[in-house]
Protein backbone atom coordinates (compact mmCIF):
# COMPACT_ATOMS: atom_id res chain seq x y z
CA UNK A 1 0.00 0.00 0.00
CA UNK A 2 1.03 3.59 -0.51
CA UNK A 3 -0.21 6.14 1.89
CA UNK A 4 0.15 10.07 1.78
CA UNK A 5 -0.80 12.00 4.23
CA UNK A 6 -0.97 15.35 4.03
CA UNK A 7 1.84 15.99 1.78
CA UNK A 8 2.63 19.71 0.64
CA UNK A 9 5.80 21.38 -1.60
CA UNK A 10 6.64 24.31 -2.36
CA UNK A 11 8.20 26.09 -5.69
CA UNK A 12 9.75 29.18 -3.95
CA UNK A 13 6.17 30.92 -3.87
CA UNK A 14 4.19 28.91 -5.24
CA UNK A 15 2.65 25.80 -3.64
CA UNK A 16 2.33 22.90 -6.17
CA UNK A 17 1.10 20.17 -3.70
CA UNK A 18 -1.06 21.86 -1.24
CA UNK A 19 -1.58 18.70 1.35
CA UNK A 20 -2.61 16.10 -0.03
CA UNK A 21 -3.53 12.96 1.10
CA UNK A 22 -4.12 9.14 -0.59
CA UNK A 23 -4.03 5.67 0.09
CA UNK A 24 -3.26 3.79 -2.97
CA UNK A 25 -4.19 0.06 -2.47
CA UNK A 26 -2.09 -3.55 -3.59
CA UNK A 27 -3.08 -4.55 -6.67
CA UNK A 28 -4.63 -1.46 -7.86
CA UNK A 29 -4.90 0.88 -11.29
CA UNK A 30 -4.58 4.16 -9.76
CA UNK A 31 -5.52 7.32 -11.54
CA UNK A 32 -4.57 10.74 -11.04
CA UNK A 33 -5.75 13.27 -13.20
CA UNK A 34 -5.63 16.72 -13.80
CA UNK A 35 -4.59 19.53 -15.83
CA UNK A 36 -0.65 20.57 -16.53
CA UNK A 37 0.54 22.31 -13.85
CA UNK A 38 -1.95 20.89 -11.47
CA UNK A 39 1.12 19.35 -9.56
CA UNK A 40 0.12 15.74 -10.73
CA UNK A 41 3.62 14.86 -12.39
CA UNK A 42 5.23 16.78 -8.73
CA UNK A 43 3.09 14.35 -6.65
CA UNK A 44 4.07 11.01 -9.31
CA UNK A 45 7.87 12.21 -8.37
CA UNK A 46 7.77 12.27 -4.84
CA UNK A 47 6.45 9.04 -4.23
CA UNK A 48 9.49 7.50 -5.86
CA UNK A 49 11.80 10.12 -4.43
CA UNK A 50 12.87 11.70 -7.96
CA UNK A 51 11.65 14.80 -6.31
CA UNK A 52 11.63 15.85 -2.77
CA UNK A 53 8.56 17.06 -0.58
CA UNK A 54 8.48 19.57 2.26
CA UNK A 55 6.08 18.34 5.21
CA UNK A 56 3.97 15.47 5.64
CA UNK A 57 4.70 11.40 4.69
CA UNK A 58 4.63 8.98 2.02
CA UNK A 59 5.08 5.68 3.15
CA UNK A 60 5.64 2.50 0.09
CA UNK A 61 4.44 -0.65 1.73
CA UNK A 62 5.13 0.87 5.35
CA UNK A 63 8.57 2.30 4.48
CA UNK A 64 9.04 5.73 4.39
CA UNK A 65 9.90 7.74 1.31
CA UNK A 66 12.82 9.95 3.09
CA UNK A 67 15.68 11.94 1.62
CA UNK A 68 18.19 11.52 5.09
CA UNK A 69 19.49 7.95 3.40
CA UNK A 70 20.34 8.02 0.16
CA UNK A 71 20.98 3.75 -0.18
CA UNK A 72 17.31 3.38 1.35
CA UNK A 73 15.79 5.63 -1.10
CA UNK A 74 17.44 3.60 -3.99
CA UNK A 75 16.15 0.71 -2.57
CA UNK A 76 12.96 1.75 -2.35
CA UNK A 77 13.52 3.19 -6.17
CA UNK A 78 13.87 0.22 -6.92
CA UNK A 79 10.58 -1.65 -6.01
CA UNK A 80 9.17 1.27 -8.43
CA UNK A 81 9.32 0.89 -12.27
CA UNK A 82 8.64 4.05 -14.42
CA UNK A 83 7.60 4.94 -17.84
CA UNK A 84 7.19 8.43 -19.31
CA UNK A 85 5.41 10.97 -21.84
CA UNK A 86 8.67 10.46 -23.52
CA UNK A 87 9.78 7.26 -23.61
CA UNK A 88 13.12 8.43 -22.33
CA UNK A 89 15.44 5.78 -23.82
CA UNK A 90 18.78 5.82 -24.83
CA UNK A 91 19.32 6.64 -28.14
CA UNK A 92 22.45 4.33 -28.18
CA UNK A 93 21.33 1.57 -27.11
CA UNK A 94 18.65 -1.51 -28.96
CA UNK A 95 16.35 -2.64 -27.18
CA UNK A 96 17.64 -5.42 -25.44
CA UNK A 97 20.31 -3.24 -23.19
CA UNK A 98 17.68 -0.38 -22.86
CA UNK A 99 15.83 -3.09 -21.10
CA UNK A 100 18.93 -4.30 -19.51
CA UNK A 101 19.97 -0.93 -18.40
CA UNK A 102 18.60 -0.73 -15.02
CA UNK A 103 19.91 -4.27 -13.95
CA UNK A 104 23.61 -2.57 -14.67
CA UNK A 105 22.81 -0.03 -12.43
CA UNK A 106 22.08 -2.42 -9.39
CA UNK A 107 25.52 -3.99 -10.67
CA UNK A 108 23.36 -7.03 -12.32
CA UNK A 109 24.82 -9.14 -14.30
CA UNK A 110 23.25 -8.87 -18.05
CA UNK A 111 25.08 -11.40 -19.96
CA UNK A 112 24.35 -14.63 -17.98
CA UNK A 113 21.70 -17.26 -19.59
CA UNK A 114 19.39 -16.19 -16.27
CA UNK A 115 19.49 -12.64 -17.30
CA UNK A 116 19.32 -13.42 -20.91
CA UNK A 117 16.03 -15.31 -20.46
CA UNK A 118 14.42 -12.60 -18.30
CA UNK A 119 15.34 -9.75 -20.93
CA UNK A 120 14.08 -11.33 -23.50
CA UNK A 121 11.24 -12.56 -21.40
CA UNK A 122 10.01 -9.08 -20.70
CA UNK A 123 10.21 -7.75 -24.29
CA UNK A 124 8.12 -10.47 -25.63
CA UNK A 125 5.59 -9.92 -22.98
CA UNK A 126 5.75 -6.37 -24.37
CA UNK A 127 5.15 -7.81 -27.84
CA UNK A 128 8.64 -6.91 -29.36
CA UNK A 129 10.42 -10.32 -29.32
CA UNK A 130 11.29 -9.50 -33.47
CA UNK A 131 13.19 -6.14 -32.41
CA UNK A 132 15.48 -7.17 -29.82
CA UNK A 133 18.30 -5.57 -31.37
CA UNK A 134 16.79 -2.76 -32.91
CA UNK A 135 17.65 0.98 -31.88
CA UNK A 136 14.92 3.15 -30.40
CA UNK A 137 15.07 5.48 -33.57
CA UNK A 138 13.91 2.43 -35.77
CA UNK A 139 10.77 2.58 -33.35
CA UNK A 140 7.74 3.55 -33.56
CA UNK A 141 5.98 5.71 -30.45
CA UNK A 142 4.12 3.20 -29.60
CA UNK A 143 6.88 0.99 -29.37
CA UNK A 144 9.39 2.68 -27.89
CA UNK A 145 6.86 3.10 -24.69
CA UNK A 146 6.62 -0.81 -24.87
CA UNK A 147 10.37 -0.78 -24.27
CA UNK A 148 10.38 1.52 -21.91
CA UNK A 149 7.46 -0.66 -19.91
CA UNK A 150 10.12 -3.61 -20.53
CA UNK A 151 12.81 -1.66 -18.67
CA UNK A 152 10.68 -0.33 -15.68
CA UNK A 153 9.84 -4.01 -15.03
CA UNK A 154 13.20 -5.57 -15.07
CA UNK A 155 14.07 -5.08 -11.52
CA UNK A 156 11.04 -6.89 -10.46
CA UNK A 157 9.00 -3.81 -9.26
CA UNK A 158 6.28 -3.96 -6.96
CA UNK A 159 4.47 -0.88 -8.15
CA UNK A 160 4.41 0.71 -12.01
CA UNK A 161 4.21 4.49 -12.15
CA UNK A 162 3.33 5.89 -15.11
CA UNK A 163 4.04 9.51 -16.32
CA UNK A 164 1.65 10.82 -19.03
CA UNK A 165 2.35 8.05 -20.49
CA UNK A 166 -0.29 7.75 -23.15
CA UNK A 167 0.10 11.33 -23.66
CA UNK A 168 2.25 11.62 -26.52
CA UNK A 169 0.71 8.59 -28.77
CA UNK A 170 -2.25 8.65 -30.95
CA UNK A 171 -5.74 7.08 -29.85
CA UNK A 172 -5.63 3.43 -31.34
CA UNK A 173 -2.10 3.11 -29.71
CA UNK A 174 -3.20 4.37 -26.23
CA UNK A 175 -5.61 1.94 -26.25
CA UNK A 176 -3.01 -0.95 -27.05
CA UNK A 177 -0.61 0.39 -24.24
CA UNK A 178 -3.45 0.46 -21.74
CA UNK A 179 -4.38 -3.26 -22.66
CA UNK A 180 -1.04 -3.72 -22.04
CA UNK A 181 -0.90 -2.38 -18.84
CA UNK A 182 -3.84 -4.01 -17.56
CA UNK A 183 -2.47 -7.27 -18.12
CA UNK A 184 0.62 -6.31 -16.34
CA UNK A 185 -1.43 -5.65 -13.28
CA UNK A 186 -3.49 -8.60 -14.11
CA UNK A 187 -0.99 -11.36 -14.73
CA UNK A 188 2.11 -10.33 -12.39
CA UNK A 189 0.15 -8.33 -9.69
CA UNK A 190 1.64 -5.15 -9.73
CA UNK A 191 0.02 -2.13 -8.36
CA UNK A 192 -0.13 0.84 -11.37
CA UNK A 193 -0.18 4.46 -10.78
CA UNK A 194 -1.41 6.30 -14.03
CA UNK A 195 -0.86 10.22 -13.87
CA UNK A 196 -2.66 11.77 -16.68
CA UNK A 197 -4.83 14.56 -18.38
CA UNK A 198 -6.60 12.04 -20.26
CA UNK A 199 -10.31 10.89 -19.19
CA UNK A 200 -10.20 7.78 -21.64
CA UNK A 201 -7.24 6.74 -19.79
CA UNK A 202 -9.12 7.18 -16.25
CA UNK A 203 -12.42 5.59 -17.88
CA UNK A 204 -10.57 2.53 -19.88
CA UNK A 205 -8.39 1.38 -16.63
CA UNK A 206 -8.86 2.95 -13.64
CA UNK A 207 -10.68 1.49 -10.76
CA UNK A 208 -9.78 4.32 -8.25
CA UNK A 209 -9.19 8.24 -9.41
CA UNK A 210 -7.94 11.48 -7.57
CA UNK A 211 -8.97 14.12 -9.26
CA UNK A 212 -6.31 16.73 -8.39
CA UNK A 213 -6.46 20.73 -8.97
CA UNK A 214 -4.11 23.45 -8.10
CA UNK A 215 -2.43 20.85 -5.38
CA UNK A 216 -5.44 19.64 -3.97
CA UNK A 217 -7.47 16.35 -4.07
CA UNK A 218 -10.79 17.50 -5.29
CA UNK A 219 -12.95 14.41 -5.67
CA UNK A 220 -11.79 11.13 -5.40
CA UNK A 221 -13.49 7.22 -6.05
CA UNK A 222 -14.58 5.07 -8.27
CA UNK A 223 -14.16 6.60 -11.64
CA UNK A 224 -17.40 5.05 -13.12
CA UNK A 225 -19.28 7.23 -10.32
CA UNK A 226 -17.50 10.18 -10.29
CA UNK A 227 -17.69 10.89 -14.09
CA UNK A 228 -21.40 9.98 -14.63
CA UNK A 229 -22.86 11.60 -11.29
CA UNK A 230 -20.15 14.21 -10.77
CA UNK A 231 -19.91 16.69 -8.10
CA UNK A 232 -19.89 20.28 -8.60
CA UNK A 233 -16.25 20.49 -8.44
CA UNK A 234 -15.65 17.12 -10.88
CA UNK A 235 -17.92 18.96 -13.62
CA UNK A 236 -16.33 21.76 -13.39
CA UNK A 237 -13.36 19.77 -14.07
CA UNK A 238 -14.72 18.07 -16.77
CA UNK A 239 -16.38 21.33 -18.36
CA UNK A 240 -19.02 19.36 -19.80
CA UNK A 241 -22.28 20.58 -18.59
CA UNK A 242 -25.86 19.99 -19.68
CA UNK A 243 -26.58 23.14 -21.13
CA UNK A 244 -29.03 23.68 -23.53
CA UNK A 245 -31.84 22.12 -21.49
CA UNK A 246 -35.93 23.37 -21.54
CA UNK A 247 -36.79 26.09 -19.14
CA UNK A 248 -39.82 24.71 -18.85
CA UNK A 249 -40.99 21.78 -16.96
CA UNK A 250 -38.82 19.65 -14.69
CA UNK A 251 -35.35 18.37 -15.65
CA UNK A 252 -34.58 15.06 -14.50
CA UNK A 253 -31.56 13.31 -14.69
CA UNK A 254 -30.99 9.41 -14.52
CA UNK A 255 -27.55 7.69 -13.90
CA UNK A 256 -27.52 4.30 -15.15
CA UNK A 257 -24.95 1.73 -13.61
CA UNK A 258 -23.63 -1.29 -15.42
CA UNK A 259 -26.73 -3.65 -14.26
CA UNK A 260 -29.87 -0.82 -14.96
CA UNK A 261 -28.08 0.32 -18.30
CA UNK A 262 -29.82 -3.19 -19.76
CA UNK A 263 -33.49 -2.49 -18.46
CA UNK A 264 -35.41 -0.31 -20.63
CA UNK A 265 -36.55 1.82 -17.63
CA UNK A 266 -37.79 5.14 -19.58
CA UNK A 267 -40.29 3.07 -22.95
CA UNK A 268 -41.60 1.04 -19.58
CA UNK A 269 -42.25 4.27 -17.76
CA UNK A 270 -43.62 6.09 -20.96
CA UNK A 271 -46.41 2.93 -21.43
CA UNK A 272 -47.26 2.36 -17.46
CA UNK A 273 -47.63 6.17 -16.65
CA UNK A 274 -48.47 7.42 -19.66
CA UNK A 275 -46.53 10.30 -19.72
CA UNK A 276 -45.19 12.18 -22.04
CA UNK A 277 -41.86 13.83 -21.78
CA UNK A 278 -38.43 14.38 -23.86
CA UNK A 279 -35.41 12.86 -24.25
CA UNK A 280 -33.11 16.22 -23.58
CA UNK A 281 -29.29 15.00 -23.14
CA UNK A 282 -27.60 11.70 -22.82
CA UNK A 283 -24.47 10.29 -22.56
CA UNK A 284 -23.10 6.84 -22.32
CA UNK A 285 -19.21 5.47 -21.31
CA UNK A 286 -17.20 2.65 -21.08
CA UNK A 287 -15.90 2.14 -18.02
CA UNK A 288 -13.10 -0.85 -17.98
CA UNK A 289 -15.28 -3.26 -19.27
CA UNK A 290 -18.43 -1.81 -18.22
CA UNK A 291 -21.31 0.63 -19.40
CA UNK A 292 -22.22 3.60 -17.41
CA UNK A 293 -24.63 6.28 -18.61
CA UNK A 294 -26.78 9.33 -17.79
CA UNK A 295 -29.89 11.05 -19.11
CA UNK A 296 -31.70 14.17 -19.19
CA UNK A 297 -35.49 13.79 -19.64
CA UNK A 298 -37.97 16.94 -19.58
CA UNK A 299 -41.40 16.08 -17.90
CA UNK A 300 -44.62 18.61 -17.25
CA UNK A 301 -44.53 20.28 -13.57
CA UNK A 302 -47.98 17.98 -12.89
CA UNK A 303 -46.34 14.72 -13.65
CA UNK A 304 -43.05 15.26 -11.77
CA UNK A 305 -44.12 13.25 -8.50
CA UNK A 306 -45.27 10.08 -10.76
CA UNK A 307 -42.18 10.00 -12.42
CA UNK A 308 -40.24 10.09 -9.75
CA UNK A 309 -41.79 7.30 -7.70
CA UNK A 310 -41.47 5.00 -10.31
CA UNK A 311 -37.56 6.10 -10.87
CA UNK A 312 -37.52 5.26 -7.09
CA UNK A 313 -39.17 1.93 -7.39
CA UNK A 314 -37.30 0.90 -10.34
CA UNK A 315 -34.03 1.83 -8.42
CA UNK A 316 -32.91 3.94 -10.89
CA UNK A 317 -30.77 6.91 -9.16
CA UNK A 318 -31.76 10.70 -10.39
CA UNK A 319 -31.97 13.94 -9.38
CA UNK A 320 -34.07 16.75 -10.27
CA UNK A 321 -31.80 20.11 -12.21
CA UNK A 322 -32.31 23.59 -11.53
CA UNK B 1 60.93 19.72 -53.69
CA UNK B 2 59.30 15.88 -52.68
CA UNK B 3 61.98 15.75 -49.42
CA UNK B 4 60.89 18.61 -47.79
CA UNK B 5 57.07 18.63 -48.22
CA UNK B 6 56.82 14.72 -46.94
CA UNK B 7 58.99 15.72 -43.87
CA UNK B 8 56.57 19.07 -43.63
CA UNK B 9 53.57 16.15 -43.47
CA UNK B 10 54.84 13.97 -41.90
CA UNK B 11 55.43 16.94 -39.05
CA UNK B 12 52.34 18.15 -39.52
CA UNK B 13 50.16 14.80 -38.67
CA UNK B 14 53.14 14.19 -35.72
CA UNK B 15 51.61 18.08 -34.35
CA UNK B 16 48.24 17.21 -34.74
CA UNK B 17 48.34 14.00 -33.77
CA UNK B 18 49.27 14.43 -29.93
CA UNK B 19 47.58 18.00 -29.65
CA UNK B 20 44.56 16.23 -30.33
CA UNK B 21 45.08 13.41 -28.13
CA UNK B 22 46.77 15.50 -25.41
CA UNK B 23 43.88 18.35 -25.69
CA UNK B 24 41.22 15.78 -26.11
CA UNK B 25 42.33 13.60 -22.55
CA UNK B 26 43.05 16.91 -20.98
CA UNK B 27 40.07 19.24 -22.18
CA UNK B 28 37.71 16.25 -20.62
CA UNK B 29 37.93 16.60 -17.39
CA UNK B 30 36.69 20.78 -17.18
CA UNK B 31 34.16 19.20 -19.70
CA UNK B 32 33.08 17.17 -17.14
CA UNK B 33 33.52 19.15 -13.95
CA UNK B 34 31.18 21.85 -16.47
CA UNK B 35 29.08 19.24 -16.81
CA UNK B 36 27.93 18.59 -13.00
CA UNK B 37 28.38 22.16 -11.94
CA UNK B 38 25.91 23.51 -14.63
CA UNK B 39 22.69 24.96 -13.46
CA UNK B 40 20.88 21.88 -14.88
CA UNK B 41 23.67 19.57 -13.72
CA UNK B 42 23.76 16.73 -11.00
CA UNK B 43 25.58 19.14 -8.45
CA UNK B 44 25.28 22.75 -9.60
CA UNK B 45 27.16 24.78 -7.69
CA UNK B 46 27.43 28.09 -9.19
CA UNK B 47 30.81 29.15 -7.81
CA UNK B 48 32.60 26.24 -9.62
CA UNK B 49 30.52 26.64 -12.97
CA UNK B 50 31.25 30.61 -12.82
CA UNK B 51 35.17 30.67 -11.85
CA UNK B 52 35.48 27.67 -14.60
CA UNK B 53 33.75 28.87 -17.44
CA UNK B 54 35.79 32.05 -17.18
CA UNK B 55 38.98 30.57 -17.39
CA UNK B 56 37.69 28.42 -20.57
CA UNK B 57 37.09 31.75 -22.04
CA UNK B 58 39.86 33.62 -20.80
CA UNK B 59 42.16 30.70 -22.82
CA UNK B 60 39.78 30.57 -25.72
CA UNK B 61 40.21 34.50 -26.46
CA UNK B 62 43.80 34.33 -27.11
CA UNK B 63 44.43 34.43 -30.33
CA UNK B 64 46.83 31.36 -31.55
CA UNK B 65 49.67 33.29 -32.82
CA UNK B 66 49.80 35.23 -29.77
CA UNK B 67 49.31 32.94 -26.81
CA UNK B 68 52.14 30.91 -29.01
CA UNK B 69 54.31 33.47 -27.86
CA UNK B 70 53.59 34.48 -24.17
CA UNK B 71 53.53 30.59 -23.44
CA UNK B 72 57.08 30.23 -24.29
CA UNK B 73 58.23 29.88 -20.77
CA UNK B 74 56.01 27.23 -19.98
CA UNK B 75 56.59 25.44 -23.25
CA UNK B 76 60.54 25.41 -22.12
CA UNK B 77 59.52 24.16 -19.13
CA UNK B 78 57.73 21.29 -20.17
CA UNK B 79 59.59 20.20 -23.02
CA UNK B 80 63.02 21.95 -22.10
CA UNK B 81 62.85 24.41 -25.38
CA UNK B 82 61.10 26.37 -27.12
CA UNK B 83 61.73 26.17 -30.55
CA UNK B 84 60.57 22.59 -32.93
CA UNK B 85 57.99 20.71 -33.18
CA UNK B 86 58.10 18.90 -30.01
CA UNK B 87 57.95 22.03 -28.50
CA UNK B 88 54.95 23.58 -30.62
CA UNK B 89 52.61 20.22 -29.41
CA UNK B 90 52.13 22.65 -26.38
CA UNK B 91 50.31 25.79 -27.50
CA UNK B 92 48.40 24.03 -29.91
CA UNK B 93 47.55 22.19 -26.74
CA UNK B 94 46.77 24.68 -24.84
CA UNK B 95 44.59 26.15 -27.08
CA UNK B 96 43.00 23.13 -27.92
CA UNK B 97 41.88 22.23 -24.27
CA UNK B 98 39.30 25.22 -23.81
CA UNK B 99 37.90 24.60 -26.79
CA UNK B 100 37.41 20.82 -26.80
CA UNK B 101 36.28 21.50 -23.22
CA UNK B 102 33.71 23.81 -24.23
CA UNK B 103 32.68 21.59 -27.55
CA UNK B 104 32.57 18.48 -24.93
CA UNK B 105 30.53 20.51 -22.24
CA UNK B 106 27.92 21.57 -25.18
CA UNK B 107 27.80 17.95 -26.10
CA UNK B 108 27.40 16.49 -22.84
CA UNK B 109 25.03 19.47 -21.94
CA UNK B 110 22.61 17.85 -24.92
CA UNK B 111 22.05 14.74 -23.49
CA UNK B 112 17.86 14.25 -22.61
CA UNK B 113 17.08 15.19 -19.38
CA UNK B 114 14.45 12.65 -19.61
CA UNK B 115 16.20 9.75 -19.95
CA UNK B 116 18.93 11.30 -17.08
CA UNK B 117 15.61 11.25 -15.18
CA UNK B 118 14.68 7.73 -15.66
CA UNK B 119 18.14 6.87 -14.68
CA UNK B 120 17.62 8.09 -11.92
CA UNK B 121 14.10 6.53 -11.08
CA UNK B 122 16.09 3.26 -11.36
CA UNK B 123 18.26 4.06 -8.64
CA UNK B 124 21.02 4.99 -10.35
CA UNK B 125 23.93 6.65 -8.76
CA UNK B 126 25.38 10.20 -10.21
CA UNK B 127 28.45 8.37 -11.27
CA UNK B 128 26.15 5.87 -13.31
CA UNK B 129 24.64 8.34 -14.87
CA UNK B 130 27.86 9.84 -15.85
CA UNK B 131 29.34 7.35 -17.35
CA UNK B 132 26.72 4.89 -18.89
CA UNK B 133 24.05 7.99 -19.45
CA UNK B 134 25.85 11.37 -20.15
CA UNK B 135 29.11 10.20 -21.66
CA UNK B 136 27.57 7.03 -23.68
CA UNK B 137 24.50 9.13 -24.88
CA UNK B 138 27.26 12.21 -26.25
CA UNK B 139 29.75 9.54 -28.24
CA UNK B 140 28.54 10.88 -31.57
CA UNK B 141 28.71 14.71 -30.57
CA UNK B 142 31.87 14.48 -28.91
CA UNK B 143 32.91 12.61 -31.58
CA UNK B 144 32.17 15.54 -33.81
CA UNK B 145 33.97 18.14 -31.50
CA UNK B 146 36.71 16.32 -32.45
CA UNK B 147 36.55 16.13 -35.65
CA UNK B 148 36.37 19.90 -35.64
CA UNK B 149 38.80 20.38 -33.41
CA UNK B 150 41.58 18.48 -35.56
CA UNK B 151 40.37 20.70 -38.61
CA UNK B 152 41.08 23.66 -36.66
CA UNK B 153 44.84 22.60 -35.34
CA UNK B 154 45.88 21.13 -39.09
CA UNK B 155 45.60 25.31 -39.61
CA UNK B 156 46.88 26.21 -36.48
CA UNK B 157 49.79 24.21 -36.93
CA UNK B 158 50.67 25.88 -39.68
CA UNK B 159 51.18 28.98 -37.57
CA UNK B 160 53.63 26.77 -35.34
CA UNK B 161 56.04 27.19 -37.66
CA UNK B 162 56.26 30.58 -36.17
CA UNK B 163 58.34 29.02 -33.35
CA UNK B 164 59.88 26.33 -35.79
CA UNK B 165 57.33 23.58 -35.44
CA UNK B 166 57.56 22.83 -39.32
CA UNK B 167 54.72 20.62 -41.18
CA UNK B 168 52.78 21.39 -44.24
CA UNK B 169 51.51 24.89 -43.67
CA UNK B 170 54.83 26.32 -42.70
CA UNK B 171 56.48 25.03 -46.35
CA UNK B 172 53.83 26.35 -48.10
CA UNK B 173 54.63 30.15 -46.22
CA UNK B 174 58.35 30.27 -46.25
CA UNK B 175 58.95 28.15 -49.75
CA UNK B 176 55.69 29.17 -51.64
CA UNK B 177 55.56 32.65 -50.82
CA UNK B 178 58.30 34.11 -49.28
CA UNK B 179 60.47 32.30 -52.28
CA UNK B 180 58.01 33.01 -54.81
CA UNK B 181 57.88 29.17 -55.24
CA UNK B 182 54.27 28.70 -56.55
CA UNK B 183 54.76 24.85 -56.95
CA UNK B 184 55.22 24.55 -53.00
CA UNK B 185 51.79 26.84 -52.63
CA UNK B 186 49.79 24.40 -54.41
CA UNK B 187 51.44 20.59 -53.50
CA UNK B 188 51.17 22.06 -49.72
CA UNK B 189 47.22 23.27 -50.57
CA UNK B 190 46.73 20.12 -52.22
CA UNK B 191 47.66 17.97 -49.33
CA UNK B 192 45.68 20.27 -46.73
CA UNK B 193 42.63 20.17 -48.74
CA UNK B 194 43.03 15.95 -48.86
CA UNK B 195 43.84 15.73 -45.12
CA UNK B 196 40.77 18.00 -44.27
CA UNK B 197 38.60 16.03 -46.58
CA UNK B 198 39.84 12.53 -45.32
CA UNK B 199 39.23 13.92 -41.65
CA UNK B 200 35.92 14.73 -42.39
CA UNK B 201 35.22 11.86 -44.42
CA UNK B 202 36.38 9.58 -41.21
CA UNK B 203 34.16 11.90 -39.07
CA UNK B 204 31.00 11.41 -40.80
CA UNK B 205 31.57 7.75 -40.96
CA UNK B 206 32.22 7.17 -37.34
CA UNK B 207 29.11 9.37 -36.63
CA UNK B 208 26.43 7.33 -38.24
CA UNK B 209 28.39 4.20 -37.34
CA UNK B 210 28.02 5.26 -33.51
CA UNK B 211 24.84 7.24 -33.32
Amino acid sequence: MIKLENVKKNFGDLSVLRGISIEIQDRQIYGIIGQSGAGKSTLLRCINGLESYDSGTITVNGAPVSFENKNELRKLQKKMGMIFQNFNLLNRLDVYDNVALPMKFWGMKTKTPEAEKKIRGLIELVGLGDKIHARPRELSGGQKQRVAIARALVLDPEILLCDEATSALDPGITREILALLQKINKEMGITIIVVTHQMEVVKQICEQVAFIKDGSVIAEGKPEELFVKPTKEVKAFLQEESDHLPEEGINIQLFFTDESSDNPVITMMARELNVDFSICWAKLEDFRSSVYGSLVINVKEKDKEKVCAYLDQAKVLWEVLD
Amino acid sequence: MWPTILNATQQTIYMVFWSTLLSVILGFIPAIILTLTAPDGLHPNKGVYEVLSLIVNIFRSFPFIILLVIIIPFTRMIVGKAIGTTASIVPLTVSAIPYIARVFETSLRETDPGVIEAARSFGASDWQILFRVYIKESIPRMLNGVILLIISLIGYSAMAGTVGGGGVGDVAIRFGYQQYKTEYLIVCSLILIVFVQLIQMLGNYLYKKLS
